[in-house]
């Protein structure tokens, strides 16, 4: 046993010294004269492979230790069970109380809002990666239509930011159709390339469409969201939030605001993602990301389950995004690339590909990690993967990885991932 | 009740039907049987409208299908039990089940008890994934899931496909059931030859996409041509 696991402790230290001997050990910076030095750093790979090594024994001994995986008692899923019934109400109401909790500042605030942004987006991407099994690797596209809509809606006609969200969601569902028709008859890997190139070309049109978009230097002014007409200007005044209510002005009036704002559009999403997936649209949406041929023989329309799915998840993104532009004052094309498009992906695999809770808990996670480990700098990236593939080695089907039927006779009843291996034949 | 008129259709520069002609009657259990790849599942398909017939015309309690859409075609009470079962994985037989139903737009319970009644399996198992059914149990499913929508034409390709004796026995049972209690219509695509023809009233023999040999289901297990091509020595 033992020598076995030295020696595969030694080929993964290698394959690690394969990998960080060019990424970190060599590293060009501008010298002293302009001109680019090769610095070397030998020392921090030796304590990375080090790591690898350390690890990976670390690893093989626990495994050891543990021997084989025993099947779960039923007691114990009971009470995962019952424990994860709790989970939601408690996010929600840690959600709900966030901004009036001791110690919650500005950068709480604003890390909040961050992270139910993308928790939202995780759940419209949800509605087409993970109940109607369509990949799509240009979400973020969605995402930049619903930002420009509203931005340049709001610049160029100042139209108001309420008449703009809807606006917003109606014109990126539509791009969600207009991407849909192409892809009718794409799966798996060619209907994930087609969706990375049409989040790419979006992209670049908004690069490069300089007389519409301003290109590169992005549209500025975007105005602020207004609360029934009361605004948050930091001054007070009469017509503002402030004034209105006898308040003293203050500037995180309109951060609590942009909060509960964001709070309520995911809620939203959630809501309506979870009343469809009980509907013959959602079901439908289901099926096709279960066996496509199947579908057909059943009667179910293909064309418009896969069109409603681009559309709704589209839609989403596209409220999203004119959130985020109304919340920045500024937007650029380099806030849509395709990074985007893979952290919100991975928030949606990562929590378990169509379960709710785990997609907020795995945004909670995501963007929540990366904030606090910003000191670590270009560690963070290592980290993160680090935490994505021990995610994904746990927990293969996710972080909530069971579905819930969404119809039963009587009682609800649960069947886990852990209980029932996939059949075949 | 369904006319089939010398259709002929393919896969691109594949011709895998040519100018096949066949008719189920009301009432009627129907069996075609053809070896692998002479175009069985393309026949059950085509009649779907997938691939649509190039030429020839299909035609469905006297009104032409030949054009329509699939989706609409599935609307209107003929349902496929299609090749390998397809049972939808990670949904719950239940789920499966209403799947079924769902495009019709009809109250499933009643048509949910009959299921159940038919296949008391399914009823044990409601809340189990089909993924993780046996061959046996995931074809009952497939067959009830297709049973939720109320066809009165049903299309079934190879149920005994990979299946133990004694569980093709039960299917074909269940088969003969439904014919003779619910007069349901069958068509019945098979290279089990033996026991499909014995269940059927009439036959067609499929070879290399077309017709050769037609008859009352008897008559077909007698001749020769059948017996060697289809039934093996073994039999
Ligand atoms: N999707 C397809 N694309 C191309 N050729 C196909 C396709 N499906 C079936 N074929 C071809 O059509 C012929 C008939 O196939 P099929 O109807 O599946 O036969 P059977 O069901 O009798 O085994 C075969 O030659 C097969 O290779
Ligand atoms: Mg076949």
């Amino acid at each position: 046993m033992m020598p076995q696991a030295l020696k595969d402790a030694v080929l993964t230290a290698l394959v690690a010294f394969g990998l960080f001997a060019p990424m970190v050990g060599l590293r060009t910076d501008v010298g002293p004269s302009g001109a680019l030095v090769l610095r070397q750093r030998w020392g921090d790979v030796a304590i990375l492979v080090g790591l690898a090594f350390a690890g990976r024994l670390a690893l093989l001994a626990w495994r050891a230790a543990r021997g084989e995986p025993r099947p779960q008692s039923t007691a114990r899923a009971e009470a995962i069970r019952r424990a994860g019934r709790l989970v939601a109400p408690l996010l929600l109401a840690v959600a709900v109380l966030l901004p009036f909790m001791p110690g919650t500042g500005r950068y709480e605030l604003d890390l909040g809002i961050l992270v139910l942004t993308y928790v939202m987006l995780g759940w419209g991407l949800n509605i087409v990666v993970g109940l109607a099994g369509l990949l799509d690797l240009g979400y973020v596209a969605f995402y930049a239509v619903g930002a420009y809509s509203y931005a340049l809606l709001a610049t160029t006609f100042g139209l108001s930011f309420w008449v703009c969200l809807p606006l917003a969601g109606i014109l990126a569902a539509f791009w969600g159709i207009l991407l849909g028709f192409p892809v009718l008859r794409l799966r798996g890997d060619y209907l994930a390339i087609v969706t990375l190139a049409f989040g790419e070309i979006i992209r670049i049109v908004l690069l490069n469409w300089v007389s519409l978009t301003n290109g590169p230097n992005g549209v500025s002014g975007i105005p602020r969201p207004t609360f029934f007409g009361l605004t948050f200007s930091a001054g007070g005044g009469p017509g503002s939030f402030a004034d209105f209510f006898g308040l003293e002005p203050s500037p995180s009036h309109r951060v609590i605001f942009l909060y509960y704002l964001i709070l309520a559009l995911a809620l939203i999403t959630n809501v309506i993602s979870i009343r469809l997936r009980r509907q013959p649209l959602g079901r439908a949406w289901e099926a096709l990301r279960e066996d496509e041929i199947a579908c057909r023989a059943l009667g179910i329309n293909i064309t418009t389950t896969k069109l409603t799915a681009f559309a709704l998840g589209a839609m989403f993104a596209g409220i999203a995004g004119s959130f985020f532009a109304t919340r920045q004052g500024f937007i650029s094309p380099e806030s849509f690339t395709f990074i985007e498009s893979a952290i919100i992906l991975a928030i949606v695999v990562l929590g378990g590909m169509g379960s709710q809770i785990g997609i907020a808990i795995a945004a909670l996670v995501m963007i929540g990690g990366f904030e606090v480990f910003r000191d670590l700098d270009e560690w963070r990236m290592l980290v993160f993967g680090l935490v994505m593939v021990m995610i994904m080695v746990l927990r293969p089907r996710g972080l909530v990885g069971h579905r819930t039927p969404s119809v039963a006779l009587g009682e609800r009843r649960m069947i886990s991932a852990e209980h029932v291996a996939e059949g075949h034949g | 009740m369904l006319r089939v008129d010398a259709v002929s259709t393919g896969y691109g520069a594949v011709q895998a039907l040519r100018d096949v002609s066949i008719e189920v009657a009301q009432g009627e259990i129907v069996t075609l049987v053809g070896a692998n790849g002479a175009g069985k599942s393309t026949l059950l398909m085509t009649i779907c409208g997938d691939p649509r017939a190039r030429t020839g015309q299909v035609v469905f309690e006297g009104r032409d299908i030949t054009r329509l859409p699939t989706h609409e075609i599935m609307r209107l009470g003929l349902a496929q039990v299609p090749e390998g079962r397809r049972v939808f994985p990670r949904m719950s037989v239940l789920e499966n089940l209403l799947m079924g139903a769902q495009v019709a737009g009809h109250d499933p319970a009643p048509l949910l008890h009959q299921v159940f009644a038919l296949f008391p399996r399914l009823q044990e198992r409601q809340t189990q994934r089909g993924g993780t059914l046996s061959g046996g149990e995931q074809q009952m499913l497939a067959i009830g899931r297709a049973l939720m929508s109320k066809p009165r034409l049903l299309l079934l390709d190879e149920p005994s496909l990979g299946l133990a004796p004694l569980i093709v026995r039960q299917i074909f049972a269940a088969i003969r059931e439904l014919n003779e209690k619910e007069g349901l219509t069958v068509l019945l695509v098979e290279q089990n030859a033996n026991q499909a023809l014995r269940l059927a009233h009439r036959g067609y023999v499929l070879v290399n996409g077309r017709i050769t040999l037609r008859g009352a289901g008897r008559e077909l297990l007698a001749m020769p041509e059948v017996r060697d091509a289809y039934l093996g020595g073994g039999h």
